[in-house]
């Protein structure tokens, strides 16, 4: 079955809250997204979901060189960070979507839905 | 039969049957690549054999049978060069074409994926025009002013999201079907607009080839989906719309190129037929309305408001009121500021110029040419030229089609003289 990843995204920097603006909001919210993820897990698209620290606890890692470099920053400079993830499977982008409106819902944010290569496009990759 | 009478056949079929086979193959291999290649051999061979040949009997049967062959030998040959996916011939075989309702609800699976809401605007008015309307990359290209690089690069990419993200090939369920068949009826509107009121300086200012390109998948949609199917009568208000809007076009642009206002034109050219046709949906919808159906939407109500001007013989017999009424409706279910704008042009024939002015000025639209062009015709019967004619500068600027600028300039030059004043 195809697979999506659907990420949420936020600001660089937090606040004592997290993204949201009052401990209330917060409590709500990760109630609503756990519930959210029981459903997924009841419903059989759960593979794997998480939230990130901050973006300003990245760091960047370049071994092509001789030696690696390492840079203390976020890979793309950028207003909005990767905040967390869902990684689901699911018969069709609708259902994807459907699930991505109730995700965005759960956890306050907008959520990008993007599908996973499958081993068919990864073969077309190779032999392109 | 003669050359032509082929000729003639081969141009029938690709209008009847094009989105028929791209719709056949695309469910019956899950990828419009395939089918559209697929569809283009088939017409490609029946140009080069129907002349010898003959022209089949059943020239949709042939293309489909012809295009189904053409796509399992391009499937067998790409297996042979994997041999990982050589499994995947055996899912592909000949049997016999599906009854023709199930094809007939393949189209619309078409039409419901091009416009999907996971697609950009312009790729799902590509997409359609290509997979449903038949009309080749250089053609969309042109009608859209892009390269034809460009146009191709975004089908191309419009196809491989579809077909990665996986894009249904499906009906909307009943509950999202309003909503989804909104985002097709806007395309269709997109297509038959740009056809009514080309934007491009370089084109001509009414392109009859997009409007009726409009017009016929708007039929086709309205045969596939009839009311009773959902859809709250909105398809039969588009085209009714369509129709009322297309039958006005002989009048529409003078001998010089200058767009010819509704009030100026020439009410015996209009085309009667299609004013026939237009009411008979008119009067159906308000038939259904009565007995208890849905409450019209915008393409209904902006379908009512078209029939309102064809029915006035004379544009003095016009019952501005009914439109105003009809107006009202519309504002409260699409409260836009285009909207408002329209509905002020209507509350000056009935109020006066001035209160229509007091509508116009709090409108954010300072961009768009219609407010301006509105502003300076407002202006202009209320006798302050000298702020007409700065209107009439900016509409003049704004505007993209020729026929509206060449109007535009026109009534600038017959304000009075700025030093007359």
């Amino acid at each position: 079955m195809p697979k999506y990843m659907l990420s949420v995204f936020g600001p660089a920097e937090r606040n004592e809250f997290g993204d949201y603006p009052t401990k209330e909001d917060m409590l709500q919210s990760l109630k609503d997204t756990g519930a959210f993820n029981d459903k997924l897990q009841a419903e059989g698209y759960f593979l794997f979901a998480d939230g990130l620290e901050q973006a300003t606890t990245a760091t960047v890692v370049d071994g092509q060189g001789d030696q690696p470099v390492i840079t203390d920053v976020p890979y793309l400079e950028a207003k909005e960070y990767l905040g967390g993830f869902w990684i689901i499977e699911a018969p069709d982008l609708d259902v994807a979507l459907r699930l991505a409106a109730e995700g965005s819902k759960a956890c306050r944010g907008k959520v990008e839905v993007r599908p996973f290569q499958t081993e068919e496009s990864f073969a077309a990759l190779l032999e392109s | 039969m003669t050359a032509s009478g082929v000729r003639a056949a081969i141009t029938q079929a690709h209008r009847e049957e094009w989105a028929r086979v791209v719709a056949a193959l695309t469910r019956r291999f899950g990828d419009l690549d395939v089918a559209e290649d697929a569809a283009a051999e088939a017409f490609a061979t029946a140009v080069e054999r129907w002349p010898h040949d003959g022209v089949p009997p059943n020239p949709g049967a042939w293309l489909t049978t012809t295009a189904t062959r053409k796509a399992i030998d391009r499937l067998r040959r790409e297996s042979r060069r994997d041999e990982k996916h050589q499994e995947a011939q055996l899912l592909f075989d000949d049997d016999p074409l599906e009854p023709l309702g199930f094809i007939d609800d393949d189209r619309l699976r078409l039409i419901f994926t091009c416009c999907h809401p996971a697609l950009s605007p312009e790729a799902r008015i590509a997409l359609t025009l290509r997979m449903v309307g038949g009309l080749t990359v250089p053609e969309i290209a042109r009608a859209f002013l892009v390269q034809e690089a460009t146009m191709g690069q975004r089908i191309t990419r419009a196809k491989a999201k579809i077909k990665a993200a996986r894009i249904p090939y499906r009906l909307p369920t009943a509950e999202d079907l309003p909503a989804r068949l909104d985002g097709v009826l806007t395309v269709l509107f997109l297509v038959f607009n740009e056809g009514y009121l080309a934007t491009g300086a370089e084109t001509e200012p009414v392109r009859n080839d997009l409007t009726a390109e409009a017009i016929r998948l708007t039929r086709l949609v309205h045969e596939l989906l009839p009311d009773r199917r959902g859809g709250g009568g909105e398809v039969t208000g588009l085209l009714a719309l369509m129709l009322l809007t297309e039958a006005r076009r002989p009048a529409r642009i003078s001998a010089t190129g200058e767009l010819v206002t509704l009030d100026e034109q020439d009410r015996g050219a209009w085309d009667r037929d299609l004013i026939e046709d237009g009411y008979r949906l008119v009067r159906e919808r308000l038939a259904a309305v009565a007995a208890g159906g849905p409450a019209p939407g915008r393409y209904q109500l902006l379908a009512a408001i078209n029939a309102v001007h064809t029915d006035a013989r004379d544009a003095r017999d016009t019952d501005w009121s009914q439109i105003v009424a009809l107006y009202d409706r519309l504002v409260r279910i699409n409260p836009s500021p285009v909207v408002a704008l329209n509905r002020a042009v209507a509350v000056a024939e009935v109020d006066g110029p001035d209160v229509a002015l007091a509508l116009v000025d709090r409108l954010p639209l300072e961009g768009y040419h219609a407010f301006h062009a509105t502003r300076a015709e407002l202006l202009r019967r209320l006798g302050r030229s000298k702020e007409a004619r700065e209107a009439y500068d900016r509409a003049i600027e704004l505007a993209g089609n020729t026929a509206e600028v060449a109007y535009l300039t026109r009534r600038r030059s017959q304000l009075g003289a700025p030093d007359a004043e």
